[in-house]
């Protein structure tokens, strides 16, 4: 499915999932180097760094494989 | 943006970080960059009302999903599920799987080959002007009713966790609603949709796994809950023998004909809301299959939704209790399941990617109502009684006023929400109105030719008046509950599945009856409506693991088991 012009779909879901994954997995690793002094449950599972870097890997794959570039050719 | 949304903050359940702020407004720029950029390709009614009827069947299927997928939905049923066990996870189950399957491969045919463009356009060509005229009236009415009770499910996630003021909330939601759908109309409605479907799973999917983790697997689970309430909120099935037996007050039969049989095959195969989505498949397979795939997806929902809410019954330190309760003693409410679970777990960035995945489920909730209300309201309604020879770029403009005017109307209903003591409740009643007699109308007409144009009206008439009539008996005297829903000590629920039932019954009769009596259509007449009167295409010419048949086989397959697991 293309929207508009030559954009797919998922493109769009792609940028959204990898600049998502990007700043939470920022946001865990700043957290890792610097714990809160009120820690959520399960801190210690530092779920932000690999929730993050999946959302980035995710996003960054439907991102090359929707690019419009691509998807013109 | 981001300084108004610190501005807006005072008393709040959680802060939100810098990061956090960064992905809301990220996902209000995504929305409306999709809405600008689809502008282009609205310009005919057929593109703004239909999106073009070129989707597949992926998208279709999600977009048919996620228009559900709420934030009613999102908060209302975790907290239904602390309320109720692992009962709310029927409304998921029984209460969706078969009708959406009964779509795909029974009625989707007849709404596809008649190339119609909404429900109420289908009665028009089946029945006459005057069924259509009923059925359009009380679904725009029920429209904008469920998109304020979305709206105020929304309203009140910010304002407890974030402790932004409600009518900033309302406004600045429902402003970019208005602006993405009143651009690219059904297009842009149903790509946010998916954009917004995939953000819901990545927002909220944590919680069910970390709860889990910290509540020790589905075992510790089910022995928390037996120490906190009772082992009867794990079993599905093992507590409909009796009424008294089970949280919700329900015998079995309330569950597999009222909501099962009735109103879930009202809602999934006759609401508006989402058939609009599958209307726009691009051919009949994928018509038939958008259903299929929503359902596949459908049935893993309650692990983020269902699963929170028994899993704060198992963790939070807590009680939760009802939402006039908690206003008064200054407590925790059940629809802040959710949020207080999200605060629970997640710390900067994903907080922030969670409450974006509640605003997302309000959006897509919202863009459902929307676009859905604007195009009945504009073909069914001003094009078939107020202005009816105007140029196609008239009705294209007067889509994209009404979806303004429809979040207006919207906001306005919110604050009518706030007098009732449960969302859920409240929308099930709605539901029981109009939609389990529209079921019974359409379904006739759709597999009997003999059923007349007055048989059709009459018998809805019938069904929204009785079903209206019982609620108000029981409202007037409620002790006429033992009578409506079978047990005095039926709950709300319950109470909304035996009236679904019983004014479907009603309408059903009366269809048969009048019918019976008056001049049916003509055969040529009933030609790509009706069962018999029409040719259905062949599917031999694709593969089995093409053939909806062959999926519909296995979503039931994995259905069934679900239930067995859970019994």
């Amino acid at each position: 499915m293309k929207a508009g012009g030559s954009i797919s779909i998922w493109f769009f879901i792609g940028v959204s999932l990898l600049f998502n994954g990007v700043l939470i997995f920022a946001a865990g690793i700043y957290q890792y180097l610097q714990p809160p002094e009120t820690p959520t449950v399960l801190f210690n599972l530092h779920a932000g760094i690999w929730w993050g870097a999946l959302l980035a890997i995710l996003g960054a794959i439907y991102c090359l494989l929707y690019r419009p570039s691509r998807m013109k050719s | 943006m981001t300084a108004l949304l610190a501005f807006a903050s005072n008393n709040r359940l959680v802060h939100l970080a810098t990061v956090d702020l960064a992905i809301i407004v990220f996902y209000f720029v995504l929305v409306l960059a999709i809405g600008f950029y689809l502008k282009e390709r609205a310009n005919t009614g057929e593109d703004f009302f239909m999106a073009g009827r070129e989707m597949t069947a992926w998208i279709a299927g999600l977009s048919f999903l996620s228009a559900n997928l709420g934030s009613l939905e999102l908060m209302g049923w975790a907290g239904s599920a602390y309320q109720y066990g692992i009962l709310a996870a029927h409304w998921y189950w029984v209460g969706a799987i078969p009708a959406m399957l009964f779509l795909a491969l029974v009625m989707m045919p007849f709404y596809y080959i008649s190339k119609t463009h909404s429900v109420p356009g289908y009665l028009k060509l089946r029945f006459g002007e005057s069924s259509r005229a009923l059925s359009s009236v009380s679904f725009a009415f029920m429209t904008v009713l469920m998109s304020g009770i979305n709206m105020y499910s929304m309203a009140l996630v910010l304002k407890i966790v974030l402790g932004w003021n409600i009518n900033f909330s309302i406004w600045v939601s429902a402003g970019t609603v208005a602006i993405y759908v009143a651009l690219g109309g059904l297009r842009s409605a149903i790509f946010n949709e998916v954009l917004q479907f995939v953000l819901i799973w990545a927002g909220a999917l944590l919680i069910p796994i970390l709860g889990l983790v910290e509540a020790g697997g589905w075992n510790g689970l089910k022995a928390r809950i037996t120490a906190n309430a009772s082992a009867e909120y794990t079993h599905l099935w093992s507590t409909l023998g009796s009424a008294k037996d089970n949280p919700m007050g329900i015998h079995w039969t309330g569950i597999v004909f009222g909501l099962g049989a009735v109103i879930s095959m009202g809602y999934w195969t006759t609401d508006f809301l989402v058939v609009q989505r599958v209307l726009t498949s691009k051919d009949m397979r994928a018509a038939k299959m958008a259903p299929i795939i929503g359902a596949a997806f459908k049935m893993f929902v309650p692990f983020i939704v269902i699963l929170p809410g028994l899993l704060a019954l198992a963790v939070l330190p807590m009680k939760l209790m009802p939402e006039a309760q908690a206003i008064a003693t200054g407590g925790h409410s059940y629809n802040e399941v959710l949020p207080l679970m999200l605060a629970r777990y997640c710390g900067p960035g994903l907080l922030g990617l969670g409450i974006t995945a509640l605003i997302a489920g309000f959006m897509s909730g919202m863009a459902g109502n929307v676009s859905a209300f604007t195009t009945v309201w504009t073909y069914d309604i001003y094009r078939a009684f107020i202005k009816k020879d105007a140029s196609d770029q008239h009705y294209v403009s007067m889509g994209r006023w009404c979806t303004v005017l429809g979040v207006a109307i919207s906001i306005g209903t919110a604050y009518l929400v706030m007098d009732f003591k449960s969302i859920m409740d409240y929308v099930q009643a709605l539901f029981s109105f109009f939609i389990a007699p529209l079921f019974a109308t359409v379904i006739i007409g759709m597999l009997w030719k003999r059923a007349s144009p007055a048989g059709g009206f009459w018998g809805l008439l019938a069904g929204t008046a009785s079903s209206v009539a019982m609620w108000a008996w029981v409202k007037m005297d409620p002790s006429a509950l033992r009578y409506i829903a079978l047990s005095p000590d039926a709950k709300d629920m319950a109470e909304n599945m035996y009236r679904a039932l019983w004014s479907c019954i009603i309408c059903a009769l009366l269809t048969v009856v009048v019918s019976l009596l008056t001049r049916p259509k003509p055969e040529a007449e009933l030609k790509g409506l009706v069962y018999g009167a029409t040719e259905i295409p062949p599917e031999s010419y694709v593969t089995v693991l093409h053939r909806p048949w062959f999926w519909a086989t296995v979503v039931g397959v994995v259905f069934v088991a679900l239930q067995i697991a859970y019994w």
